[in-house]
């Protein structure tokens, strides 16, 4: 599903690599959890496999689509595919739930009447029904990062890559986040999920790549957080 | 199936786009106001410089009509020595029309000419017929009358001219049509720079007011990115916003310019301004409205849509790093 071999990126020309010759291989319906510390390399990642960077060198393939080979003008059916949540939520602030959620939908032309039938669906899984007019601003962190789940699922995409989702909650918001994620996995998805979140980690009991100065250290089935 | 639900979203994405940047015209109505103000400018300066050469290029050929080279006949020549050298010079390519002013016609043409100086015309009672008979020559191209000249000046044709009265090339009225003709180009050119230098004020004005409303919604615009938004979905909205600044603005100055021909006409009752024919000019705009209408719209949403185009297109660039 996600396949990147000896992927580096550089940014300037005499930098140190933000990533080193990176290879990693994701079934699909995997749910691999990436670790390391602020900095080592994980955002890099996951931006090349959204495309806003473009890797110095090596090869990157998700989803059977070769990014060596994707024209810019491709880009938007490659991110149509992937379901990002974003460290920071990127939700619009002057929209509400139901609308920053139908938004995904909206710009793949999905018609008014199909928007209002998939959208309380998707608010079901991730616990935000009843709140659909509310504003960004209006709720907690934690649902807010639901909201980014939500828009980010709503298409249903083969890959799921969500950045931190728990970074700013606290405990019991963060697993409300990742029982969402795991419940999305368990529908198919394949998840890829950065965190350095100890505890969380160590529950899921998942596939761990563990990232340090831009190499991978560790790659380990069902592993616990070690750094 | 499948290609009739690809058309069915094509078409929810169209009227979202078209939405979407009535939507953000309406938001935007002071800014936008400002680049409607300098595009009206611009294309009144458009319209009105279609019109004001059309009304010259008719001045000039009202005149050019009336130029005639006239050759004053001897006494002697016969009516239908005078026909021959007719049919002759109708051979000529550069000759339009020939027409024959006997003694007589031209006796009373002077004298409707000459109404008022009751002197003259009872000296030219006295004396009978003094005037030669002639005949005027139309040429095709006034500019270019040499050869109907080195024709005349032939010695077998020079014998039948009057050498007294001499052949008239209007060579007076030539030079004032040269006159007005050049000036018409020098106004044609000087409106050509005008058009050019409006429309270059107009595009940077709308395209300041663009970067601005981006600038407004830049992080929206970031995330429809990510979140696989087309090119032209994104830039749609934007592109529509301004052609409808186009449109209302060739509507506008399509009004003014009629307003400025219902004032000039009506309230100053002049039939000409300056050089201008006002009448004409007013006649060629009723008369060519939907034609004059077309081409403000085209320029207009021409102008509208490719700034936004233009001022797009850098915030819609992939990273290529």
């Amino acid at each position: 599903m996600i396949l990147l071999d000896r992927v580096t990126k550089t940014y300037g020309k005499h930098a140190t690599p933000a990533l080193d010759r990176i290879s990693l291989h994701v079934e699909p319906k995997e749910f691999v959890i990436v670790v390391g510390q602020s900095g080592a390399g994980k955002t890099t990642l996951l931006r090349l496999l959204t495309r806003e960077e473009k890797p110095s060198s090596g090869k990157i393939i998700v989803g059977g689509i070769d990014y060596d080979k994707l024209r810019d003008r491709d880009v938007p059916l490659l991110r149509r595919k992937i379901g990002v949540v974003f460290q920071d939520f990127k939700l619009l602030p002057n929209r509400t739930v139901f609308e920053n959620v139908a938004f995904a939908l909206e710009i793949v032309g999905m018609g008014n009447y199909e928007i209002r039938h998939t959208v309380p669906k998707v608010l079901d899984i991730v616990n935000l029904r009843g709140k659909e007019k509310r504003m960004p601003y209006e709720l907690s962190g934690g649902e807010r990062q639901r909201v980014a789940i939500a828009r980010a699922i709503v298409r249903q995409p083969k890959i799921l890559i969500a950045d931190e989702p728990t970074g700013n909650l606290d405990p019991k918001h963060a697993w409300d986040v990742i029982n969402v994620l795991e419940k999305i996995n368990r529908y198919g998805t394949t998840v890829l999920l950065t965190t350095h979140n100890q505890e969380i980690v160590n529950k899921l009991k998942r596939r761990v790549v563990t990232i340090q100065h831009g190499q991978i250290a560790s790659d380990r089935a069902s592993a616990e957080y070690q750094l | 199936m499948k290609h009739r639900h690809l058309k069915h979203r094509k078409l929810i994405t169209f009227s979202r786009v078209i939405t979407a940047g009535l939507t953000n015209f309406l938001r935007n109505a002071w800014l936008a106001a400002a680049a409607m103000a300098v595009m009206v400018v611009t294309l009144s300066v458009v319209l009105f410089s279609v019109i004001t050469s059309a009304t010259f290029n008719n001045t000039i050929a009202q005149i050019n009509d009336k130029i005639k080279i006239s050759v004053y006949l001897n006494d002697s020549v016969s009516k239908s020595q005078a026909q021959a050298l007719m049919d002759q010079l109708r051979k000529l390519p550069t000759v339009k029309d020939v027409s024959y002013v006997s003694k007589v016609e031209a006796t009373a043409e002077f004298r409707a000419d000459h109404e008022q100086s009751k002197d003259l015309l009872q000296a030219i009672t006295q004396v009978g017929s003094p005037l030669p008979a002639s005949i005027k020559i139309t040429p095709v191209d006034t500019s270019n009358i040499t050869p109907i000249k080195s024709f005349l000046d032939k010695p077998e044709n020079l014998t039948m001219q009057d050498p007294q009265a001499g052949t008239s090339y209007s060579g007076d009225r030539k030079q004032a049509i040269d006159k007005i003709a050049h000036a018409t180009n020098v106004l044609r050119q000087a409106g050509v720079v005008t058009i050019i230098v409006f429309a270059i004020i107009s595009v940077l004005i709308i395209f300041n007011t663009i970067q601005m409303a981006i600038f407004n919604r830049r992080d929206e615009l970031t995330i429809m990115r990510l979140l696989g938004a087309s090119t032209w979905y994104i830039r749609g909205p934007f592109v529509v916003e301004t052609t409808v600044y186009g449109i209302i603005s060739a509507l506008i100055s399509v009004g003014l310019i009629d307003l400025m021909f219902i004032a000039s006409s009506s309230a100053l009752q002049a039939s000409s301004l300056g050089l201008l024919d006002i009448n004409y000019a007013n006649s060629y705009f009723h008369h060519h409205f939907w034609l004059l209408l077309g081409l403000q719209l085209l320029v207009g949403i021409i102008i509208g849509a490719a700034s936004s185009v233009v001022a797009t297109r850098r915030y819609l660039k992939f990273k290529t790093k």
